[in-house]
This record gives structure tokens, C-alpha cells and sequence, in this order.
């Protein structure tokens, strides 16, 4: 069955400043910032006290009263996304067998936001060492295990194969749509429901972030605390979101005439084996990974149109992955224009790989690659063409994604148009 | 044809046993791990056994470095893949790195250590929130540290579809190896023995009351009241079969067929998907039902999910038509842990020749299964089969063979 | 108060961070680099931390970017500690 190729045909993201796909290409193509003072609670007590945070209804979104209870943030978000991208497909799942569509979600930190708040619940303010269980909400189990996630996917599409939660750190989303794509096409599954969700903007996760200085502390400026490649950036701004994608075979797709935005033509991850948050500079893992990507795709590396960088906007991630790329792709990666969304809609963990995926699907359906926001100052160590400010119009054919995560996970994943010549 | 994936290393981490021979040893003599929760008081709660591992002390195993920055089931994890690596007579170092991946289940991170800073957070304030809580909490946390302690720079992942996560591992890991990747570090070591984790688990209501450490966890019985929550697991080495039996490698046995599937929710009426994961897995195996030795059980022992897995067990094999073990009853349920542990389980069976038995179940007769009680029982076992279901709905089957 | 020595830096790392295997902290280490000890930016973080809560100061990142060596982070203590009297 390796001649199975894979599509996406539906897409959702609920994004920060963008909740629904043509609002959040919007913000990205008008390089619109939607990082602010955190409003969820009180940021004063913490050393980085910004992020993008969602502006979330979830009842608007057409979720039950008892829906919103059971789930956390995270859980509301993915489920969200996944009614909006089968509704967005024109697929009809009751024609296929439920056994061959499965669910992969990825997610960085699970239901750390429900978490954090019950936590608090329990032991009293943390006063407790024996917390209290008669104060244990009934659906804390599934806060415990994020499994959850998918199992929720899963019920409400109706999908009854292979299903599970891939949890890579910041790699997540990649990875769960990487392993969607494995699955079709070693002809496990037919249709794949996948993407990831994060919520994790709850004071636990600004904590540890504070604890080794990976957030920004620049907080007189929200809306310009994100800054990719800049030669002042000093940390990333922590975000929300949820993407989810259809993901099918080419030619089932293409019999029931779907819309395809894109092919997944090629994914690998690779790990550093250096450091749970440390990245060496040179690179070389992504590079390994954007390599097998890119032969995955039977691709060679000078027909990469745009690169949807990790761009989180540390000092070392940014330095990192700019040495991936030249690795990688030699001089054309000085030809190719790069950039980070992180730069508008904040990072938001395993969320974002996802959410940058249908970022690069939607460069190649506008012919339009976004901006990095909030780029001003160049960096000496940060030469390529980061594409500030603005977006631009050129024909994009084939997009390379990646990311880069805690516990040293380096993935990639070459988006391109199906109808292109394939060597 | 794909490359084949098969086991040359075992790491065990258990309640009634650490390490491969101990556990072993004390799984076929029916010794239990199973007893009161030391490591919290366990009064105030409704239920109050666990399965333990008692005598593990991290600085016997792991690097001191690691250990402040570590929950107890990294430690536990780093030192089983440390064990499975030496069983299987592999140095990392020799190897090319990007040879080499790590894929491993979680269901709850390393909850204990998130326990003890989301008490500082709130009884002390954010700046006591420790430096190594964004990622010694993480689902990732496992194979992160395994791959950075051994320098594996291939493919690594995570998966988590709690207690199905070790099959669902075990199956990436295979995965892995048929797109090329030569050896793979997999498995699933869990460890939520904590309060906090202990309310969760709680609340997901299949938690059995009971204070005796005998009739606790009785699976198929008649008075099967839920289960008791242990912590550990198994981390297994994962090689091309090609590749191992040119290094001369000891094989335990192949991974030759796999399936997962899910269910649809109660209030649709339709059947769990147990019985089509067996299916499935068993023609992903190439192989009859007749040919398989032996049934490695989930063993929810919660009634409605026993009666499932029996029905879905006779459906394939006929009432009585196979043995069916679960030492899991001498361990506890061990989440992400279990279905690993019970392949290793497994292989051992089909190593030995033997059937580990079901301890303290006096199997209700309704159930129609050959389960294996009391003495284990001595027979050739070629292919074995491994059951996991995860809370929510997630079925796993996967079938290991001997080579 | 009383001066930050390197008794209290290294029960401080000790509770951090642990010891590597192969170094031997009783030994000459006040002018090592503390990669040569076995401890990366993570555990400089977590024992800066550490330093600033058990002794109410705060110490100034940029300065603490610079340490590379035991003495030079007993220094830096002494003379926020000393800036704080």
C-alpha cells in the first residue's frame, strides 16, 4: 500500500484571534498580533504575564451544557475542531466502515488547565498533602489521562478505528498528523480524523515556563511580546489553539469529488539526544528530519516554496532551526522565504504544529505566505529571509512545516500540491 | 515484505518483582505484589491496596543528575530500558544514533512530581515551581529521557490511550522498524501512586474498595468489584529481525499481528470492539485462531467489562477454546505499564513453555473461559495473544510468535 | 548576615540538581566551569532559584548569564547579599 497518497479535505483551527479557518487566515495574512495581558487570571505574581489566549464560547460552538462540564478547555477545543473540519470535507463518515476511520490527537500537556484548577480544589490551596476525593469532580479521570481527548473525537464523529493521543511535546501536532498519515497509508485506515489541541494557560504552566526563563517577560508591550528571529527576542509567548484536519487517500478524495487544500507528502521526526530543553546550534537532528521529509516526498529540497518555521521565538530555538534550514537545504534556503505565526498567535505547545500545518495548507490555497509579526531588528545569527512584517503573494507549490520540542523531539513534514510533478 | 519486528531485550519493572528473573520467578509461584499503600496514608480513602514495588531506590540505578529532575516513573523507566538494553546485549554507543528510536506509552506523566509542584505553586508561591516541572510532568518525559540517556536519535514517539498505550507503543515501534529504523526502545512504565493521582483514579469509579490483598482484584470472578491500580511496567527492545539475526541476537519472539479499534459510546447500543481488534489482529498475523496458545486478558474485573471480554474472547475461540491468564492479578492494573508488561509476559511464556495463572480467581462459570488458576500450566506456546482496553473505549489486541 | 559560601552552594545543588557520578564536589572546584561538573543551564536555573528564596534576593539575569564557575556565583550572592544589608 505505499502508494497510498494523503490529503487533507477538511480543516478547522481555532486559533487565538482567529476561532474558524477564514478568521484565522485573516489575522495571518494581515500579520494582525493576537498576544495580550493574560486576562484568566491574574498575571501580576508571574515573571512573563502575556500570551494568546482565545476569546472561546463553547456553547456558541454548539457544545452541551453537560459537553462543557465533562471536558477541559483542551478537550472542548479538539472537538470543536473536529466537527468544523468533517463539516468542512463534505465527507459522509456513515458510508464508510467505522472500523477504517480512526482519531489521533496530539496534545503537549493534556488537561493541565482542569488540572491546575481542581488541584487547588482538593488540597485546599494546596494545603492538603492527603487531598480530598469528596471534592474530586466525577470526570477527573479523564483530566488524569488525556486519552480522553481522542476518545471525545472519536464519539462524536463516530469513528471506531485506531485511536489514540500522541503526546511529543511542542512536536505533538506534527506528530499526530504524521502518524495519521502513516496509518492510510499502510492501508490500517481509510479516513483519519486528526490534529492536536492545547489549553494550557493556567498559572501551573506560566510557573514552570517563569522557572527556566522560556517565556518572555516582556509584558509593557503584549501585543509586541512575540518576537521570531528578532535580534531582541527573549522568549516565547505562551498560546492556545486547536487544528484538526480530514485526512483520506488521494484517490477516494478525488472520486467523491472533495476539495483537497493539500498533500501530506512527507514526515519524519528525529530526536536530539542532548537535553530535555537545550538544543545544540548546529542543528543537525531537524536537518536529519527535514532530509527524510523531504526523500519521503520524493522532493528535492529546492522546490520548497516556504518554510512554516517552529520560530518560538527564543535565542536558541531561532538560531537552531536557521542552521537546520541551511543544513538542510544549502543556499536555497537563503532563496526561500521563512516564517513564524508564533509571532501573532503565540506558541501554543503541541497545539501549534497542527495549527501550523493548516497555516501552510492555506499559504499554498492563497498563494500567500504570512508574515512574521513584530520583526524589527535583525539578528547576525538570523539571516535568512524571515519575511517581516507583511505577507507575500507567490505562488507556493510545496511548503516545508516543522517543529522542535522539549525532550529533544525534531519533526518535519513537506506539505505540496498534489498535481506536481513527483520525481 | 515488510521487515519483521522482533524482541530481543526485556526490562521489567513489577510489583511482585523487579527485574525480568525476579518477576518471573514470582509470577509462576502466583506471588503477589499486591498490599496496603505505604507510600501515602491511605485511610481517608475508599480504597486503600495498591501494587508497589517495593526496594527500588533510584540512586542504585540512574544517574544522580538525574534524579531531582525525575518522577518516579522515569526512574523506573530509565532503569528497565538500562536492564532491557543489557538483556539484549546492545551498547547504544556502538550503534549509529540515528539507528536507533524510542517510542513508549504514558497515561498520566509523572504525576507525583506535578503533585509536589502544584503544592508549591499554590501553598508557597509560582517562584518555587521547580525548573524541571515543564517536562518531568509531560506524557514525553519517558522517551525523552531514554532517548538523551542513550543517545537515540532516530524515530521517537509517545502515544497515550491509557492502559491500551503499551500495544499501541509496541505497534509504532514495529512500525518504526518496517520504514527502516533497525532498533527501537519501547514499552510503557507508569507510576501514579500519589494522592493526587490516587482521587483522579478514584473518580474514574472502577477502583475496588475491598482491604484484602487476595480477594481485591479478582478479574472473571463472580465477585469481581473493580480493580487495584499498580505502578511499573516493561520496556522492550525492538529490533529488525533481519538485523538481530545477523548480530547473533537471542530472540524472545516476534510481534506478528496488531489492531486497535474503539467504541462506540454505550447509548448507540452496538457491540465493544474487542472482538473485531482480535480479528483484525490475528489476520494482521496471519494466523488462525487455532494457533494461538495462549490469551493474555485485560482483566477489567469490573462485571460489564469482564462479561465484554469474554464474550469477545469466546466469539473468536469458541466457549473454553483457549487458556486465558492474567497476572495482572499479582500486579495490579499498571496503566500505560500493563499491556507492556504483558507482553513481556508472554514472551517469557513462549520462551518457558509455560502459562503464568490467574492468582485468587475463582472464575465465575457464566464466563465460559479456560482461565488459567492456581498452578501455572506447562505447554508449548508458539503464538500468544495480549488484550488491553483503555478507559474511554480504546481496544488493543497484538500477537507475539515465537521465531 | 553571614556570608554565601561554598557549603551553601553545594548542599544548594546538591538538593537541586544531584551530583554527577564523576566529579568529586569536596574536591577543588571553586574555579571549575560547571559543565565541567556535570551541571547545564537547567540546574544553574533551578539553584539560582533556589539561592534567591532561600535568601530573599534576586539575582540580576544578565550577571547570572555569566556565571560559569562556583566562585564566580558565590560572588555574585555575596554581593547581592551585601547590596540588600
Amino acid at each position: 500500500m505505499s502508494g497510498r497518497r494523503v490529503v487533507i479535505t477538511g480543516m478547522e483551527v481555532l486559533a487565538p484571534g482567529g476561532v474558524g479557518v477564514k478568521n484565522f487566515w485573516e489575522l495571518l495574512s494581515e500579520g494582525r498580533t493576537a498576544t495580550r495581558r493574560i486576562t484568566f487570571f491574574d498575571p501580576s505574581p508571574f515573571r512573563s504575564r502575556v500570551a494568546a489566549e482565545i476569546d472561546f464560547d463553547p456553547e456558541m460552538h454548539g457544545l452541551r451544557p453537560q459537553e462543557v462540564r465533562r471536558m477541559d478547555r483542551a478537550a472542548q477545543f479538539a472537538v470543536v475542531a473536529a466537527r468544523g473540519a468533517v463539516a468542512d470535507s463534505g465527507i459522509e463518515l456513515d458510508s464508510y466502515d467505522p472500523f477504517r476511520v480512526g482519531v489521533t490527537i496530539g496534545s503537549a500537556v493534556g488537561a493541565t488547565t482542569g488540572l491546575d484548577q481542581e488541584y487547588r480544589i482538593v488540597s485546599d490551596g494546596g494545603r492538603l498533602e492527603l487531598v480530598d476525593h469528596e471534592y474530586a469532580v466525577p470526570h477527573l479521570y479523564e483530566y488524569l489521562v488525556p486519552s480522553s481527548f481522542t476518545a471525545e473525537v472519536a464519539r462524536t464523529v463516530g469513528a471506531r478505528g485506531p485511536s489514540t493521543v500522541v503526546s511529543t511535546g511542542c512536536t505533538s501536532g506534527l506528530d499526530s498528523v504524521g502518524h495519521a498519515v502513516e496509518l492510510i497509508r499502510e492501508g490500517s485506515v481509510d479516513v483519519m480524523i486528526a490534529g492536536a489541541t492545547d489549553a494550557p494557560i493556567s498559572p501551573i504552566t506560566m510557573a514552570c515556563f517563569d522557572a527556566i526563563k522560556a517565556t518572555t517577560p516582556r509584558h509593557d508591550e503584549p501585543e509586541r511580546a512575540s518576537r521570531p528571529f528578532d535580534g531582541t527576542r527573549n522568549g516565547f509567548v505562551l498560546g492556545e489553539g486547536a487544528a484538526v484536519f480530514v485526512l483520506e487517500e488521494l484517490e477516494s478524495a478525488a472520486a467523491r469529488g472533495a476539495h483537497v487544500y493539500a498533500e501530506i507528502a512527507g514526515y519524519a521526526t528525529r530526536s536530539n539526544a542532548y537535553h530535555m530543553t537545550g538544543l545544540r546550534p548546529d542543528g543537525a537532528e531537524m536537518a536529519e528530519a527535514i532530509r527524510v521529509a523531504l526523500d519521503e516526498a520524493r522532493m528535492p529540497g529546492d522546490q520548497i516554496d516556504y518554510i512554516n518555521a517552529h520560530g518560538s521565538g527564543t535565542k536558541q530555538n531561532d538560531r537552531h532551526e536557521t542552521a537546520a534550514f541551511k543544513r538542510s537545504l544549502g543556499d536555497h534556503a537563503y532563496r526561500t522565504p521563512v516564517s513564524s505565526i508564533k509571532s501573532m498567535v503565540g506558541h501554543s505547545l503541541g497545539a501549534i504544529g497542527a495549527i501550523e500545518i493548516a497555516a501552510s495548507a492555506l499559504a499554498m490555497e492563497n498563494n500567500t505566505v504570512p508574515p512574521t509579526a513584530n520583526l524589527h531588528t535583525p539578528d547576525p545569527e538570523c539571516d535568512l529571509d524571515y519575511v517581516p512584517l507583511e505577507a507575500r503573494d507567490q505562488l507556493t507549490d510545496a511548503v516545508l512545516t516543522v517543529g522542535s520540542g522539549f525532550g529533544g523531539f525534531q519533526s518535519a513534514m513537506v506539505l505540496a500540491r498534489p498535481d506536481r510533478r513527483v520525481a | 515484505m515488510s521487515a519483521s519486528a522482533v524482541v530481543t531485550g526485556l526490562g521489567v519493572a513489577a510489583p511482585n518483582g523487579l527485574g525480568t528473573d525476579e518477576y518471573w520467578k514470582a509470577t509462576l509461584v502466583g506471588r503477589s505484589g499486591i498490599g496496603p499503600i505505604t507510600r501515602f496514608e491511605p485511610s481517608s480513602y475508599p480504597a486503600r491496596l495498591a501494587g508497589e514495588i517495593p526496594g527500588f531506590v533510584a540512586q542504585e540505578h540512574i544517574p544522580g543528575r538525574l534524579i531531582p529532575q525525575t518522577d518516579r516513573m522515569t526512574q523506573l523507566a530509565l532503569a528497565a530500558a538500562d536492564w532491557a538494553l543489557r538483556d539484549a546485549g546492545v551498547e547504544p554507543g556502538e550503534l549509529p544514533a540515528f539507528d536507533m528510536g524510542v517510542v513508549t506509552a504514558s497515561s498520566s506523566g509523572g504525576f507525583e512530581f506535578g503533585q509536589g509542584e502544584l503544592r508549591k505553586l499554590w501553598s508557597q508561591g509560582s517562584e518555587y515551581v521547580s525548573a524541571y516541572q515543564s517536562f518531568a510532568w509531560f506524557y514525553a518525559v519517558n522517551s525523552g529521557q531514554i532517548s538523551i540517556r542513550n543517545g537515540m536519535k532516530g524515530p521517537s514517539g509517545v502515544v497515550v490511550s491509557d492502559q491500551a498505550g503499551g500495544l499501541d507503543a509496541l505497534a509504532q515501534a514495529r512500525r518504526q522498524i518496517r520504514k527502516g529504523t533497525p532498533l527501537v526502545v519501547s514499552g510503557g512504565v507508569d507510576a501514579s501512586i500519589c494522592t493526587w493521582g490516587w482521587v483522579a483514579q478514584l473518580a474514574g469509579g472502577r477502583l475496588s474498595t475491598s482491604d484484602d490483598p487476595a480477594r481485591a482484584y479478582v478479574p472473571f470472578d463472580a465477585e469481581a468489584r473493580g480493580h487495584v491500580p499498580g505502578e511499573g511496567g516493561a520496556i522492550l527492545i525492538v529490533e529488525d529481525g533481519a538485523a538481530a539475526r545477523r548480530r547473533g541476537a537471542r530472540v524472545y519472539g516476534e510481534i506478528a499481528g496488531y489492531a486497535a479499534t474503539f467504541d462506540a459510546g454505550p447509548e448507540t447500543g452496538r457491540e465493544p470492539g474487542l472482538g473485531k481488534a482480535i480479528e483484525l489482529a490475528l489476520a494482521d498475523a496471519g494466523a488462525r485462531p487455532s494457533d494461538i496458545d495462549v490469551v493474555f486478558a485485560d482483566a477489567a474485573a469490573v462485571p460489564e467489562l469482564d462479561r465484554a471480554e469474554a464474550a469477545a474472547i469466546n466469539a473468536v475461540f469458541g466457549p473454553r477454546g483457549v487458556p486465558v491468564t492474567a497476572p495482572k492479578t499479582m500486579t495490579g492494573r499498571l496503566y500505560s505499564g500493563a499491556a507492556a508488561l504483558d507482553v513481556a509476559t508472554a514472551l517469557l511464556a513462549v520462551q518457558d513453555g509455560v502459562i503464568p495463572p490467574t492468582s485468587n480467581v475463582e472464575p465465575a462459570a457464566d464466563h465460559d473461559l479456560d482461565l488459567v488458576t492456581g498452578e501455572p500450566r506447562r505447554l508449548p506456546v508458539r503464538s500468544a495473544l495480549v488484550l488491553a482496553r483503555g478507559h474511554g473505549g480504546f481496544n488493543s489486541a497484538l500477537v507475539v510468535r515465537a521465531v | 548576615m553571614s556570608p554565601f559560601t561554598l557549603v551553601d552552594l553545594k548542599r544548594i545543588l546538591l538538593e537541586g540538581a544531584g551530583a554527577d557520578e564523576g566529579v568529586d564536589l569536596d574536591g577543588e572546584i571553586l574555579d571549575m566551569e560547571f559543565v565541567e561538573l556535570g551541571y547545564e543551564s537547567l540546574a544553574l536555573l533551578e539553584t539560582s532559584s533556589r539561592i534567591e528564596r532561600e535568601y530573599d534576593i534576586s539575582l540580576d539575569e544578565s550577571a547570572m548569564a555569566d556565571v560559569t564557575t562556583p566562585r564566580a556565583l558565590i560572588d555574585l550572592v555575596n554581593s547581592h547579599l551585601a547590596a540588600a544589608a
